[in-house]
């Protein structure tokens, strides 16, 4: 009888052609705390990018103004009546040169040293009239700076009336600013970032606890731990990646269009303070990547708290089986 | 849909096939002076004494506060005993590490008193989600879980939400998610409180194929009437003790 019914049945089972619809995912697809963890991901992910190119370029900026002063030394040379000038200054920079880790010596002109006077001195100035030391500005390699000791000393051997300033003073007072200012942008993208991670991790638990009816039965129709916690990472990462690729790509929006401003308006007064003051707003690539890396620091920190929550909820679950005295969140059998 | 019209040839292969039994002679559940209590409270179950035999047919009754649903959590290994033993498949549950117990759980259905069907899903889906944790593949088991949606009488429903489905549905639909892996032992509670006496009739059919089949059942149940209709074995719960007629 079964061989007749086989047929029959299999030949009544093709005409109605059952449909089912593409298997929906374990874990619901889009709810309001779901949408909710994808805002709060943004917005950290756009404050902690935007903290991080920031304070990179001020970091940035800090050591360009290190570095550009510390990559020269000024000779001066105080006029004297028995001196020429012209021979000392030549003299000054071919001793200076013949020094190791100095790179290129430029005698200030008389007409550059005018112009460098004529803010205190006013225009229309000769020179010849008024005692006015003049410079060389030799350039040097920063980081195998010649010896400014013996320098001093070979100077002042020839010409009596040069002084070696070798911008020390300043380097080490603006070091010391630098420090701070990168020490401060430091702190404040540690802060941005703790409040980030805290944000999400927070976030991410609160949008779970609506789940926990889903954890509880795919456990008890024989779901392991890894399984349903897979589940719930993929579900999460989703989310995580989707909010922190709109925080990431606006934050580097904005630098791109900062950087675009400014160098449309280059020379204008007002961008020239903000470039002394800030640097250029171009991120550069390392602040491209740094925008990038915070989103993987976001996708990974969500996927690992949603998978560890997911884990101690079943673990909690568990336990009740172990301790007849927890009786919260017992199945309704 | 009377039951009794479905050929049994008409289950789907994979719910049909017996397994091995590694021990026929052990019995599926033993409990050995089992005695349970929440907290500091009082003894809900005192030593409980008896065995489940593979392939057998019983009801758990007793008055409300007996402690039916409690020993249906023992039984699914979702509670300890405060004292006692119980072996479950031939193991000493107390020494059962945490990560075998989802491999345990594979080998028992339950159904729960209020169905615990996932709202998102459809009823295939919610059917077919046993097999679906265990990392199979949907094409290999999408005939038989329709096939087994016809043989519950869902075959109408299978694609819709269970908000949308009746009480006695959402039952029918709770049930087949229990069978759909062929457990060797299936735990239902007051799997006919919500429904009509027709209903419930056809319910208690399927729990009787089902077990023709080879599946051990534990029903718990209050309902009388229920009970009357099948000559089977009764557990009998009061004031923490256990009375059983075979
Ligand atoms: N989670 C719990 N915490 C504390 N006490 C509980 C808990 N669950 C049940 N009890 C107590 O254990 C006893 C048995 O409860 P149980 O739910 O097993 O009874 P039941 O036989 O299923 O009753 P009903 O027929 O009404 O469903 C009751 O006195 C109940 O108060
Ligand atoms: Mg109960």
């Amino acid at each position: 009888m079964n061989e007749h019914a086989e047929p029959q049945e299999r030949g009544q089972q093709k005409r109605p052609e059952m449909r089912v619809r593409p298997t929906a995912p374990i874990v619901p697809p889009s709810n309001v705390s779901g949408n909710a963890l994808m805002c709060v991901i943004a917005i950290m992910a756009f404050l902690a990018c935007l903290t991080f190119g920031a304070v990179s370029m001020v970091r940035a900026t800090a050591a360009s103004w290190q570095s550009e002063i510390s990559r020269e030394l000024t000779i001066q040379i105080k006029p004297d009546d028995n001196l020429d000038m012209e021979a000392a200054l030549n003299d000054a920079r071919d001793l200076a040169l013949t020094f190791a880790g100095t790179r290129d010596g430029q005698i200030i002109d008389r007409e550059a040293t005018a112009r460098l006077l004529e803010p205190w001195l006013g225009e229309g100035l000769d020179l010849d009239e008024l005692p006015v030391p003049r410079l060389v500005v030799v350039t040097i390699d920063e980081r195998n700076p010649p010896d400014f000791a013996a320098m001093r000393q070979a100077l002042a051997e020839k010409i009596p009336q040069a002084f070696l300033d070798d911008h020390r003073t300043w380097v080490n007072r603006l070091v010391a600013m630098a420090e701070t200012t990168a020490l401060i942008g430091t702190g404040v993208l540690i802060l941005v970032f703790s409040a980030m991670v805290l944000t999400v991790v927070f976030a991410t638990r609160g949008a779970l606890s609506g789940n926990r009816h889903i954890i509880e039965v795919l456990h008890f129709v024989g779901a392991e731990a890894g399984f349903v916690a897979t589940e719930f990472q993929k579900h999460f990462l989703k989310i995580s990646l989707k909010g922190s690729f709109a925080g990431g790509t606006l934050a580097a929006l904005v630098f791109a269009i900062a950087g675009y401003w400014q160098g449309r308006s280059l020379a204008t007064p007002q961008s020239d303070q903000a470039t002394a003051l800030f640097g250029t707003f171009s991120v550069g690539a390392g602040g491209y990547l740094g925008i990038a890396a915070t989103m993987i620091v976001i996708a990974l920190l969500t996927t690992l708290t949603a998978r560890f929550t997911v884990m101690r909820t079943i673990f909690e679950i568990d336990r009740i089986r172990s301790d007849p005295a927890r009786t919260d969140g017992l199945p309704e059998t | 849909m009377g039951l009794d019209f479905v050929p049994s040839a008409s289950l789907p292969e994979k719910v049909r096939g017996t397994r091995i039994d590694e021990n026929r002679i052990a019995p599926l559940i033993h409990f050995e002076n089992v005695g349970l209590r929440y907290g500091m409270g009082p003894e809900v179950l005192r030593d409980l004494t008896f065995d489940i035999p593979r392939r057998s047919f019983q009801f758990l009754t007793g008055p409300s506060g007996a402690g039916k649903s409690t020993l249906l959590r023992l039984l699914f290994l979702s509670l300890q005993p405060t004292r006692g033993l119980i072996r479950t498949f031939d193991r000493n549950i107390a020494t059962i590490p945490r990560e075998e117990l989802p491999m345990l759980r594979r080998r028992i259905g339950i159904v729960f008193q209020d169905f615990r069907l996932l709202e998102h899903l459809t009823t295939y889906e919610n059917v077919a989600l046993p097999l679906r944790v265990r990392g199979k593949d949907e094409l290999s088991y999408r005939a038989d879980v329709i096939d087994l949606l016809k043989w519950v009488g869902l075959g109408e429903r299978i694609n819709v939400l269970p908000p949308v489905l009746s009480g006695g549905e959402k039952q029918r639909a709770a049930i087949a998610r229990a069978l759909i892996d062929r457990p060797e032992l299936l735990l239902a509670d007051e799997p006919t409180g919500n429904v009509d006496p027709p209903m419930a009739r056809r319910l208690l059919s399927l729990f009787l194929e089902l077990n023709r089949l080879g599946t051990a059942v534990v029903i718990a149940t209050h309902d009388l009437s229920l009970m009357d209709q099948v000559d089977a074995r009764r557990m009998i719960l009061s004031q923490g003790r256990l009375d059983i007629y075979e």
